[in-house]
């Protein structure tokens, strides 16, 4: 790891105050994948400030037909909550598979987020629960958040604060795990919201997308058998080591097919 | 006396409650004073020329104490690193042995090659500098497969090797097999990979070296199995430094799995640069490094082909096989794919006439040696995938094709040069069909079909040798060491005892087996037996822990000294029972005189040899503290049946290993919990080379593709079952002990065991491992059948 | 920068750069040395604690993050007389550990598991001990070990 410069802010404001003082600061959330890539010099912030001491930025509330979750809040946390499990089982279930779980005792959703790991699970909640990111500055709706390959719509000095979950009629998420890194090599979040069916992928492609002919086969009619027929073309699709595009096209018509019927 | 028999019992470690409270010392634990730290620059080229290096600013960097290259080791006339067996090819023509610098010499040859080591005040000082050497490279065409490299036009990694190849050798009488397979019935082939695995010990390497002015001595901590191999190699081959100025420890070492066998660039460089900084250095991999510096293991590209009668005997068995060298000779590299893998294609039976043809390869990777198994995996992964396959083409039951093929008497003289003393497979196969519920399997595969899940069923019968090895047989294979060991017992004036064994525990738990044995033949507590290893200063020598040979050799050695404590003792308590030295008799830790109930305790003898007041001094002298060296005269032969479960879901590809069963027999077992143990870890490396693990290089680049955990897939809880493990005992013949070795049986018997459980899942003939989600899917989904 | 916490129960502080992590501040500058790196991508486990009562991979935080934390390394797992933790004694019983080197990282991980989950099954065990990499007991006793540990906790 390269030398940086540690900051400890105590209010959103101070964080804000600090990322704006130039050279290439970055904010530290729980830090499972900042620190993991500063150790591998992958990524060499010159200022670190570290939001781990922002008491206003943890925490889950519910609100009315929403659930508040702070961008501080542990995945383990928001797997654990109550309110969540009984709310959203499905964000609760994503957010108790990430990682393992000393990870999830650390990473947050609001690092999660930020960072846009074309990997991760929690691009598939927010974009497949029609969530909206708070920022210190505004309100960003899911379908405008997610940008590309670790790009948001987060502007420079811009911090989450919150992430904000519509109560969905139901959803569930299921993941083809990566055997290796046990990130999504494909993971889908099916789901009815009031807003609309909405079928969202992540791990597949070099950011988290939404699957428009399976959300109007499932509007239809909400059966696995809707969208077992339904396949996304493999050519814009990821290929590795692991899994080519067209395994992971056909994957992604399998986990659909499973989140449908798990979120009967 | 009965607890003080531990022969066979469960008896819980003596190691462990260091380990689980962190007071282990591993090598990167050991901080000496005045401490430096070490980082190496690393090629990022799979093969380049080395045009320049310029340290300067480097050198200038906060902490750094110095640096040094492959230059600095030519001046100084520091060796390469030597490789220990010598292979002679089929033109009785000695193997081709490039020079294998410890840093480079004007040329690197695979990805994470040693080009520089940076020494400074602390680890991140050291890894700041190291970013800092400005290293020229000219990029020279790479080639990383065995296939590749042999090509006509292929890239020269060693003038001294051209078109790549380091030896063609040949075991088998060929025209024998010739005429077999010309006449057979049927001939079942097959063409397969055996993939190249990184061993992945959870301890990373480490050394600390120190260097002593007053003395000219130095002092090496390493994570490594043969801490006196290690030095030998090290002083007489490389650094050319007297033996007895080199002392190595070898602490608590986290697992090696035959990896931390072999002597190491970097074990060299910081032993040497510890005198020119004249402080200590330490050096630990981290993980990464450990990839790209670790040898590898398997890596074949194999043809192989089992003739048999229209009864399904087997008539005979040619193999031809390219094994990958990696970019140098690592240590005993040229010994693993022949003397330790043709030698066991016979397996468990009777194939009359085998011949087999392997060609060493140099590639542009990391070098290639013994990983759990060394060779057997690989030999077993042949024959077991042949005689499975051959039983589907001729609609044999596999269970009754090998029962019909079976070696049934001993000793049985093999076609490939190896002597079996004894066995009895029909039971063990018996044992594992048994535990496995074979009777049961057709019900379980129907009722998965209605899941919508396909069931498949996989035999493995092994056959490993052990116990490395008669050191006049190795040596006449081309050993350049003996593989003898040596054991000392020390009787202490209270009764109390010391051993000191030239194995090496990483564990294995040998301070609790060896002071069973101990305990059990002098008649005293467990507890009253400490085992002292790793440590060329305490032990007087040793060839270390490998091949599953410590409790067959180095705990032979132990009974044979053993029984010098007990003949002296048998002298002294003559003297004070006042009878003939042949009339006294030791059981249960008292000496009597045979028909008498005059007796003396084993402490009151041990006693009196220390305060030797009453005493025959005219006949012997005091002290009870006896050496002995022992040197095995055949090999052993451990062999089991393994029968593993699969179901797989063909919407995805993943395969679940259900039931997985292993019927071993290691001759007599002295402590099965750690047996059993030993077997569980086995078999979990074998599942990960069949199911989840394998090395990737990228053909174009050179560059190692599974550089770290997110990318190479190590087996984790949730990819295994719990293990149906029994044994079957038939004792070794040929030591006193009856014992054969179980710390590589899991890892050669299973993957071909998963294999034919997937094949015959999926109705397919074969199937690459490791058989990821995606290649299953694939094969699922063809309409490739058998 | 200045740092503080509790480790094992005792009040701690140094001087330390910014970069340094949790595992290196424990290891290297506290000497408690059980606590283990065994890779650099927070994939293994080895260098498990507890950090405010959960158990989190020390080697992919920085110490910084831990001002003011309560600790708990292995070396404060056993009672001050030495009796073992319910977890070591039945990873002792049912040989859970062979080389030793992922034990202290999978002992502190086994127990924030059982007190997730106080009776968990071995699919959950398993699936739990996600976050451990252990390349020498194949898990099997190590299952064994936290479920009949789960019984005395």
């Amino acid at each position: 790891m390269y030398a940086f410069n540690y900051q400890n802010p105590k209010s959103v404001a101070d964080a804000a105050a600090a990322l704006s003082k130039g050279g290439d600061a970055k904010l530290l959330a729980g830090g499972q994948s900042l620190i993991a890539a500063m150790k591998l010099r992958l990524s060499a912030p010159t200022d670190l400030i570290d939001l781990g001491g922002i008491k206003e930025l943890s925490g889950i509330k519910v609100e009315g037909n929403n659930i508040s979750i702070g961008a501080m809040t542990r995945h383990a946390e928001v797997a654990r909550s109550k309110e969540v499990q009984a709310k959203i089982p499905a964000l609760a279930s994503l957010a108790g598979g990430i990682g393992d779980r000393m990870v999830r005792n650390m990473g947050t959703i609001g690092g999660s987020l930020a960072h846009n790991d074309p990997v991760a699970d929690y691009p598939a909640g927010v974009l497949g629960l029609n969530a909206t990111v708070h920022t210190n500055k505004r309100k960003i709706a899911a379908d405008d958040f997610f940008k590309g390959m670790f790009e948001t719509a987060l502007a420079a000095g811009e911090i989450i604060v919150s992430v904000s979950f519509p109560v969905p009629k139901r959803a569930a998420y299921i993941k083809f795990k990566n055997p290796a890194s046990r990130y999504a090599i494909v993971g889908v979040l099916a789901a009815e919201t009031a807003s609309g069916v909405r079928v969202a992928v992540t791990g597949a492609a070099s950011s988290v997308f939404r699957v428009a002919a399976m959300e109007k086969a499932l509007a239809a009619k909400w059966s696995a058998d809707a969208v077992a027929g339904i396949s996304v073309p493999a050519d814009k699709l990821n290929s590795d080591l692991h899994a080519s595009a067209e395994y992971r096209a056909h994957l992604i018509t399998v986990m659909a097919r499973r989140a449908v019927e798990a979120a009967k | 006396m009965g607890d003080m028999n531990s022969i066979g019992v469960s008896v819980k470690r003596k190691e462990d409650y260091r380990f689980l409270t962190g007071a282990g010392t591993y090598t990167d634990d050991v901080t000496l004073p005045h401490q430096s730290y070490a980082a190496f620059v690393r090629s990022p080229h799979a093969h380049a020329k080395v045009k320049s290096i310029r340290k300067d600013k480097a050198l200038k960097a906060p902490g750094v104490v110095a640096i040094f290259t492959g230059e600095d080791l030519a001046a100084a006339k520091v060796g390469g690193l030597p490789c220990g067996w010598l292979i002679t090819d089929v033109n009785a023509q000695p193997m081709k042995e490039p020079a294998h610098p410890c840093m480079a010499q004007g040329k690197v040859c695979h990805i994470g090659d040693q080009v520089a080591v940076v020494i400074a005040e602390t680890y991140d000082q050291a890894r700041d500098a190291a970013e800092l050497v400005e290293v020229d490279y000219e990029v020279l065409p790479a080639v990383v497969d065995v296939v590749s490299a042999l090509k006509q036009g292929a890239p020269v990694i060693h003038d001294a090797a051209p078109g790549n190849s380091c030896y063609v050798w040949a075991l088998g009488d060929k025209g024998a097999v010739d005429k077999a397979m010309a006449a057979a019935a049927h001939v079942t082939k097959l063409e397969f990979v055996n993939n190249r695995l990184i061993p992945n010990a959870i301890e990373p390497r480490a050394v600390n070296a120190s260097y002593a002015r007053h003395d000219e001595s130095y002092t090496l901590y390493v994570a490594n199995q043969n801490p006196h191999v290690e030095r030998l190699l090290m002083t007489a081959f490389v650094l050319g430094l007297p033996e007895q100025k080199v002392r190595v420890i070898a602490p608590d070492v986290g697992g090696g799995f035959g990896s931390k066998i072999f002597l190491y660039a970097e074990d060299v460089v910081l032993t040497w640069a510890s005198k020119q900084v004249n402080r200590p250095i330490k050096w630990t991999a981290e993980r990464s490094e450990s990839f790209m510096s670790d040898a590898h293991g398997r890596d074949h590209v194999t043809t192989a082909e089992l003739a048999l009668d229209k009864d399904g005997k087997f008539l005979a068995m040619r193999v031809r096989t390219a094994a990958a060298m990696g970019a140098y000779l690592s240590t005993f590299a040229s010994s693993v794919p022949t003397i330790l893998y043709a030698t066991l294609l016979a397996g468990q039976y009777t194939t009359p006439a085998i011949y087999a043809e392997v060609t060493g390869v140099f590639t542009n990777t990391v070098p290639v040696d013994a990983y759990r198994g060394a060779g057997r995996p690989e030999a077993t992964y042949v024959v077991e995938r042949l005689v499975e396959t051959a039983a589907r083409e001729m609609k044999l039951d596999p269970a009754e094709i090998r029962r019909r093929n079976f070696i049934k008497t001993f000793p049985y003289q093999t076609p490939v040069a190896l002597q079996y003393d004894i066995g009895d497979y029909e039971a063990t196969l018996a044992e594992a069909m048994k535990i496995a519920d074979v009777a049961g399997f057709p019900a379980r595969r129907a009722e998965a079909a209605k899941r919508g899940k396909k069931r498949g069923l996989g035999y493995s019968c092994y056959i490993e040798a052990c116990g490395l090895a008669p050191s006049s047989i190795a040596g006449a294979l081309g050993a350049r060491a003996g593989l003898f060991e040596s054991g000392e017992v020390r009787v202490h004036p209270t009764g109390k005892v010391t051993v000191f064994t030239g194995s090496h525990s990483h564990g294995q738990g040998h301070e609790t087996t060896f002071a069973q044995v101990v305990a059990s033949r002098l008649g005293i507590p467990v507890d009253d037996v400490d085992v002292v290893h790793g440590d060329t200063g305490r032990i007087a020598f040793g060839m270390g822990t490998y091949g599953s040979r410590s409790l067959a050799v180095g705990g032979t050695a132990i009974v044979k000294a053993l029984d010098k404590v007990v003949n002296k003792g048998k002298k002294i308590a003559a003297h004070l029972l006042e009878a003939s030295d042949t009339d006294i008799e030791f059981k249960d830790g008292v000496f009597t005189v045979a028909g008498t109930d005059k007796a003396v305790p084993f402490g009151a003898v041990a006693l009196t040899a220390y305060v030797p007041h009453n005493y025959p001094h005219d006949k012997l002298e005091p002290g009870l503290n006896e050496q002995a060296f022992y040197d095995p005269t055949n090999f052993t032969f451990p062999a089991g049946s393994h029968i593993c479960e699969v179901e797989i879901d063909p919407d995805t590809g993943i395969t679940k290993v259900v039931n997985f069963t292993a019927v071993d027999d290691f001759g007599n077992i002295v402590n099965p919990m750690i047996v059993e143990g030993q077997v569980h870890g086995g078999l979990t490396q074998g599942i990960g080379q069949a199911l989840t693990e394998g090395c990737v290089y990228d053909k174009e680049s050179g560059q190692l593709m599974t550089g770290s955990y997110l990318d190479y897939c190590m087996p984790r809880a949730d990819d295994v079952p719990s293990y149906k493990v029994g044994t079957k005992v038939t004792a070794c013949t040929h030591n006193p002990l009856g014992v054969k070795g179980c710390g590589e049986a899991g890892a050669i018997g299973s993957p071909p065991a998963l294999i034919n459980a997937i094949t015959d899942a999926l109705g397919i003939r074969e199937i690459e491992m490791p058989a990821t989600p995606e290649r299953v899917w694939r094969a699922a989904n063809s309409n490739k059948k058998a | 920068m200045k740092i503080s916490m509790t480790v094992n129960g005792k009040p701690v502080s140094a001087e330390v750069e910014a970069r340094t992590l949790l595992v290196t501040f424990i290891r290297e500058n506290l000497r408690l040395t059980g606590t283990h790196v065994g890779c650099d991508t927070s994939q293994c486990g080895a260098c498990t604690i507890h950090l405010n009562g959960r158990a989190v991979k020390s080697c992919n935080i920085l110490a910084m993050q831990a001002e003011g934390a309560d600790i708990v390394t292995i070396e404060g797992l056993a009672k001050a007389d030495g009796t073992l933790h319910p977890m070591q004694e039945a990873f002792r019983e049912h040989h859970g550990l062979q080389c030793g080197f992922c034990t202290p990282g999978m002992v502190m991980s086994a127990v924030d598991l059982v007190k997730n989950h106080p009776n968990p099954s071995e699919e959950t065990i398993r699936a739990e001990l996600d976050g451990n990499l252990c390349r020498c007991t194949g898990y099997h006793n190590i299952v064994k070990a936290v479920k009949a540990a789960s019984a005395k906790m």
